[in-house]
């Protein structure tokens, strides 16, 4: 092992301060670099914007006085005609909020369970196979899934279409994102965690419901809230599997049932003011749901997230 | 209470890849046991295996006998699930559940395994914040959330935490490698504590701390990289820090490598 020698005699003093780094000014050609990534960055920053703030502010003044009325909010289309002013959209706000809690229900229970089964129990074939299952899903476009149940729905098994086959197909759009997201979730819990639990004597399920799953709760539940509101204006499944009708209609497995976006379309198919008012009103309103669903998804993450 | 571990001819496996081999050696009951050896020899895959833990990771399997008392922790009758609660682990890094107020994170182990009467759970985690030496500094704000103490207190709440199953045996991999030196003081003499009820084995890079707290020390290397780790020497403390058989414990001990 060598040693450091120490010096016997008394130290030199300090030694002498080197000279002070001289600081160049900024250099032309680097400003100039500099304010051109900024601009690029800014401009494309307002590109982006400009469609959306576009969007929300025409909706807005064409269609905000159908929301400040109070009949918006408790009437129906029923005995309504495209030459009529009047009338409400209730019961495309009251369809469009029960086909999402109902696709909602069936989906997260799978959707969560499913990115569990791959976080934490799988390996091998099964799991690479239902992991690209689950990225082709995402893919699908909605026309598909909408074709794939009414193939199923109405001409296997003789249906009538109804909101529920609505759901069945919404179902299979939103189970994808739900994956997702919660698996991201999921592989944000360290893995720490899980061993500190295995070293109580935890079975593997408990510490997965006990305490993976809560220290990712907050994270899933605002995936959750994100894929209900991409649902909810999803319109493909509307068009081909719940056609538009302007009446209240509770029971999934009735008749038709009204939602905001076959709202939007019935009601664009004839060039008369009243009924244009309406598309802008029911615009707004399916933006303003989203808008709330977003926002509560925010708070809840907010709310429940793991505190230090 | 605390048990004897009898190890002999352990080989740890990583999937084809084996960790560790060869391991034979013997942990006293109310005794505490260092693990010390240059990073990559395997002393914390062997601390694992005393435990069941290392088959948590896919792939981690063991040829060999690990005996708790007369239970052969190995045998195909063993739940992997009761030999973790006989058998506790505190980890390098302090790891509180995030979603738990301090009192919840020692109860843990407790309710999650079922028991939820209140008295009984106020009382154990009384007990095991006491055991652990954290009473005092958290006692007025147990259902603050654990993972708001500091780092010291954190790695005192998981000892607590691991207590409160009442353990026979307290594994510790590097629980003082992420704390301060004061903190470190703290987790020392509550080794030197817990010793009298439970059977402790430790994993440290800090051989002061190994000599420290230990009355047994296992030196572990590798023959070369890529080898498999296993077990040089293992003897009382004081011999093998005054005077080793093995010339590559002295070369470590000396800090000539490692």
């Amino acid at each position: 092992m060598s040693t450091i020698e120490l010096e016997a005699g008394p130290r030199g003093g300090a030694p002498a301060p080197a000279a002070p780094p001289s600081f160049a000014p900024k250099s032309g050609p680097r400003a100039l670099r500099d304010n051109l990534a900024r601009i690029v960055m800014w401009g494309a920053f307002v590109l982006g914007v400009i469609p959306l703030v576009w969007i929300l502010v025409s909706t807005i003044l064409k269609g905000g006085s159908m929301l400040l009325e109070s009949q918006w909010w408790t009437n129906s289309q029923a005995g309504i005609t495209d030459r009529r002013v009047g009338g409400g959209a209730v019961h495309a706000i009251q369809g469009t909020l029960i086909q999402a809690a109902v696709t909602t229900v069936i989906s997260v229970p799978v959707g969560v369970m499913t990115a569990v089964y791959l976080v934490e129990y799988g390996r091998g074939r099964l799991a690479r196979a239902v992991s690209f299952m689950v990225d082709i899903l995402t893919g699908i476009p909605s026309i598909v899934a909408a074709l794939f149940v009414y193939a199923l729905w109405v001409t296997t098994f003789g249906f009538q279409r109804v909101a529920f086959a609505v759901c069945l197909a919404l179902v299979l759009l939103m189970i994808p994102t739900i994956v997702r997201s919660t698996e991201e979730m999921l592989k944000l819990v360290p893995n720490e965690l899980r061993e500190a639990s295995y070293a109580l004597g935890v079975p593997k399920w408990k510490t997965i419901f006990k305490v993976v799953l809560p220290t990712a709760f907050s994270g899933i539940v605002t995936g959750v809230l994100l894929g209900v509101a991409r649902v909810m204006g999803e319109t493909a499944p509307l068009l081909v599997l719940g056609p538009y009708t302007p009446v209240i209609v509770t029971d999934l497995f009735a008749t038709n049932m009204a939602t905001l976006p076959t709202m939007i379309n019935q009601s664009r198919s004839e060039n008369l003011q009243p009924a244009l008012d309406r598309v802008w009103g029911a615009a707004l309103t399916l933006i303003l749901l989203i808008f709330l669903l977003n926002l509560l998804g925010r708070f809840v993450g907010r709310f429940s997230k793991v505190k230090s | 209470m605390a048990k004897r571990i009898d190890v002999k001819d352990l080989d740890i496996y990583y999937g084809d890849f084996k960790a560790v081999e060869g391991v034979t050696m013997t942990v006293e009951p109310r005794s505490v046991t260092a693990f010390i050896g240059p990073s990559g020899c395997g002393k914390s895959t062997v601390l694992r295996t005393l435990n069941r833990m290392h088959e948590v990771i896919p792939g981690g399997r063991v040829h060999g006998s690990v005996m708790l008392d007369d239970q052969d922790l190995y045998a195909s009758s063993m739940d992997p699930v009761a030999v973790r609660r006989t058998v506790g682990m505190v980890f390098q890094r302090p790891n509180p559940f995030p979603t738990m107020s301090i009192r919840d994170n020692v109860a843990a182990g407790l309710r999650l395994n079922g028991i939820k009467k209140k008295s009984t759970l106020d009382e154990v985690v009384e007990k095991s914040l006491r055991g652990a030496n954290l009473w005092t500094e958290v006692k007025d704000r147990l259902d603050k959330p654990g993972a708001g103490l500091s780092g010291g207190q954190q790695q005192r709440l998981c000892i607590a935490r691991a207590i409160a199953v009442n353990p026979q045996v307290l594994l510790m991999d590097e629980p003082c490698s992420a704390l301060d030196p004061i903190s470190t003081l703290a987790i020392e003499d509550l080794i030197n504590d817990l010793k009298a009820e439970y059977t402790i084995v430790i994993v440290t890079h800090n051989m002061q701390q190994a000599a420290r707290v230990s009355d047994q020390t296992a030196f572990f290397n590798l023959k070369a990289t890529g080898e498999p780790g296993r077990l040089v020497e293992v003897g009382d403390t004081p011999r093998i820090f005054s005077n080793p058989t093995e010339k590559a414990t002295e070369d470590y001990i000396s800090g000539r490598f490692g």
